[in-house]
């Protein structure tokens, strides 16, 4: 494809609260098997984008452990390839990013260097899939400066999280809010941009030269009426993690069957890293319904409506109802568990009772775990 | 380039077929086991966890998925830029051009092959055991005996002696004499099929052999080596070991996986057994499902009933079937409202709504009273089953079934159906 992708991954939300006190939103697990950045990162390599940068700041231990082999979603090639960049010190310029076309312009070297025509931006706490080269041939035939994707919210959806946009009957984006009061439609930006590339270089210069640093505030707003700025529309599964509630939601979304139909059955394939775990073992006792379950697990006891990440072992007489149970938690025997996300790498005693009563709760228990080898 | 210490050449050149339909299309190291590996999985994580590096693949029959299973070896991190894993298919030499006629007739064919890195020590291993073993302490043993040939053997119960290579040794574990099945056993440690061999001891033994019709290395290789007075020696090991041979051992093992702490342990974490990974997505249990005593592979939906069962990756089990004491392989679709009792069923099958599989008495099979037998039914990959038949035990089947070829809408115990050369 004649396009590069940019994943920007370096952002935090403190609505995510102790969730992303240990990693990026964009290293959060999602699904049972994924990490949120697997979603932009499959996308962009099944739209054959061979060229990815992935811009990360905030808490990136986790998320480089993930990307630490290109493997997975076939970008270890001679052309092109992963890169990640994070902030460095040059004789230039001693800053973090200081917004998102900061992140990018202090990477112009590496955008100046590539071949490609076209930018494709994201962000890695997105979860979808779709087809960048659709929106490629959208974005010529309207003859585009920047084309922004966007989803119609359903009605009575709280958008003031979001970029809200509205657009007029040719689709070009004639009003663009952030995080607006009050908005005054249902559409948003979804973060995905398509954009010539020495069109972005040029903005970005320009951006840095008046010391602005974001990319939707300083270029696509104020541009807005210079520049032909159109909207296309994505139908399909869309959502984004930017609190402990949508977290939540995204993953529960996967117990419905068409989402789960949209992503785990229908092609192209979303990948990840390959664990080499074993598969799933139900012993007597186990009682699992409307569930997922990751390889690796041990179930001993009923499980209901939950997800089950990697490597969970679920004891005896547990109950596990409503919750999210990320990567590699130990939960000991007649342990109650209700509406409630349990973070990664947790060991829970036996003959514990957690409930979520007013929403979900997050669990995190430093309890050492003692192996027998 | 730094010299090899010790490589590795793996036979998985062999049909396997007392396994039935299961290898009609595929080799036997490459046949599913267990959820999600394959037999061949176990000898090459075995390799890259006792450090060998180099492992050349000799192969066959039915080559094709077993090529794209090994790939370059990533799974396994065999992908090495010196070393590495190799496939060693036959092939046409200017003088002559056979196939691989025995095991030390393989590796004598790929001479070259070894001489290119010429180690100190070459071990020999087979693609058709399920096994967890460091070959390191293996060669650690053969080093300290100052060793020709070391034989890995376990002991075996004395009444089943006689279908084994049995080695009788000295308190030394030197060996002082090897007897290929015999009649009368002297001692009950069983050869493994594992060998390590000091690199010119090999070389001199192949090259001395090689016009020896058929040369195995049980029959002709180690007695040549005995005759010669090496020094050989039994390496004895007491972990699991299984020879999945036939389609009762096949089924065995499988089963014994399902046990609350199984004998052989895939859950164990210093000793990973890695795999090529299709399929990531987490498994789907609807809300009228229940499952007990299985284990169940990536992406698989269950809907219906599944007891004491062993189910591969990306399955479809519908609604009201219930599966029990089963092998369900690899992105096979069961319909709705079916019984499947005692069965294996391999990859890519469709099976329709409300079949019943394993039902009536045992009776012996008419196809090969030996293969199908342990009242199993057998179905080959990518078949076809239409809705509503009635298949007994001791069965097998492979190709796209009809209706008409159940008389009555049953396949009676014993009976088979195999149709050649077609696919879903």
């Amino acid at each position: 494809m004649k396009a590069l992708g940019i994943i920007l991954a370096g952002g935090n939300n403190n609505r995510m609260q102790e969730l992303t006190s240990r990693r990026a939103i964009s290293a959060m697990p999602i699904g049972g098997s994924y990490r949120c950045i697997d979603f932009a990162l499959s996308n962009m390599s099944n739209s054959h984008i061979h060229t990815v940068a992935v811009l990360t700041q905030y808490n990136a231990r986790s998320l480089n452990e993930h990307l630490s082999s290109s493997k997975w979603w076939d970008f270890g090639r001679k052309q092109g390839g992963l890169y990640t960049f994070t902030p460095t010190v040059t004789a230039a310029n001693s800053y973090w990013y200081r917004g998102t076309a900061d992140a990018m312009y202090q990477n112009l070297d590496f955008l100046k260097r590539r071949h490609e025509p076209y930018v494709i931006i994201t962000s890695g706490d997105c979860v979808y899939k779709g087809d960048y080269n659709q929106l490629l041939d959208y974005h010529i035939a309207k003859k585009a400066d920047i084309t922004v994707v966007c989803k119609d919210m359903p009605a009575g959806t709280d958008v003031s999280r979001y970029g809200v946009v509205r657009m007029n009957e040719d689709f070009r984006i004639i009003e663009f809010e952030e995080k607006p009061m009050i908005a005054s439609s249902n559409t948003v930006s979804t973060g995905i941009y398509i954009i010539r590339r020495r069109q972005l270089i040029e903005m970005l210069e320009r951006c840095a030269d008046e010391e602005r640093h974001d990319f939707v505030t300083d270029i696509l707003i104020r541009y807005k009426n210079l520049k032909r700025i159109y909207g296309y529309k994505m139908e399909s599964y869309w959502s984004n993690i930017a609190s402990v509630e949508s977290y939540y939601q995204t993953n529960m979304d996967f117990l419905k069957p068409e989402v789960r139909k949209f992503f785990f059955r229908d092609e192209p394939k979303i990948a990840t890293k390959v664990d080499d775990l074993p598969p799933a073992k139900y012993n007597v006792g186990s009682d699992v319904r409307n569930s997922l379950v990751a390889s690796g697990c041990i179930i001993n006891s009923k499980v209901e409506n939950s997800i089950l990440f990697k490597k969970v072992f679920v004891g005896k007489n547990c109950v596990i109802k409503n919750s999210i149970i990320l990567n590699d938690v130990y939960i000991g025997d007649n342990t109650h568990i209700e509406n409630c996300i349990v973070e990664s790498r947790n060991t829970l005693r036996a003959n514990t009772y957690y409930c979520g009563d007013n929403g979900v709760k997050v669990i995190r228990e430093d309890v050492d775990r003692y192996t027998v080898m | 380039m730094i010299r090899k210490e010790m490589i590795a050449m793996l036979l998985a050149g062999g049909q396997g077929s007392r396994l039935g339909v299961l290898t009609a299309n595929v080799a036997k190291p490459a046949v599913a086991f267990g959820g999600k590996y394959r037999i061949i999985d176990f000898p090459l994580s075995n390799c890259i966890n006792s450090g060998i590096d180099t492992v050349g693949v000799l192969i066959q029959y039915q080559p094709l998925r077993l090529n794209t299973h090994i790939g370059i070896g990533i799974p396994w991190d065999l992908d090495r830029n010196h070393g590495g894993v190799t496939i060693l298919s036959p092939y046409e030499k200017s003088d002559s051009s056979e196939w691989y006629t025995g095991t030390a007739n393989a590796i004598y064919q790929n001479l070259s092959y070894m001489d290119s890195y010429n180690p100190e020590y070459v071990l020999i291993l087979s693609g058709d055991h399920i096994y967890k073993m460091d070959y390191e302490v293996m060669l650690d043993f053969h080093k300290e005996n100052n060793a020709d040939v070391t034989i890995a053997a376990m002991p075996v119960p004395m009444e089943e002696a006689s279908r084994f290579g049995i080695v009788i040794t000295d308190e030394d574990r030197r060996i002082m004499e090897f007897e290929e099945k015999p009649e009368n056993p002297r001692s009950n440690l069983a050869s493994m099929g594992i060998y390590i061999f000091s690199w010119p001891v090999l070389r001199e033994a192949l090259i001395a052999m090689k016009d020896q019709s058929n040369c195995d290395f049980g029959m002709h290789i180690i007695p040549y080596c005995h005759e010669k007075q090496q020094r050989m020696f039994a390496y004895e090991y007491n972990g699991y070991w299984k020879d999945v041979g036939t389609l009762g051992s096949y089924w065995e093992a499988n089963m014994e996986l399902v046990d609350l702490i199984p004998e052989f342990n895939l859950y164990e974490e210093y000793w990973k057994i890695y795999t090529k990974t299709d399929n990531v997505e987490p498994q789907y249990l609807s809300a009228d499902a229940v499952i007990e005593k299985s284990i169940i592979g990536e992406g698989t939906e269950v809907y219906g009933e599944v007891h004491n069962s062993v189910i591969g990756a990306g399955v479809i089990i519908g609604k009201g079937t219930v599966v029990r004491d089963s092998i369900i392989m690899k992105d096979t679709v069961l319909g709705d409202n079916c019984i499947v009792d005692k069965a294996i069923i391999a990859e890519g099958c469709e099976i329709g709504d409300s079949v019943e599989i394993g039902i009536g008495e045992e009776v012996p099979s008419k196809l090969s009273e030996k293969i199908y037998c342990f009242g199993l039914a057998t179905i080959g990959e990518n078949s076809y089953i239409p809705a509503k038949v009635k298949i007994g035990k001791n069965t097998a089947i492979s190709g796209v079934t009809e209706a008409s070829d159940y008389p009555e809408g049953i396949l009676a115990g014993g009976e088979y159906i195999i149709k050649a050369g077609d696919s879903k």
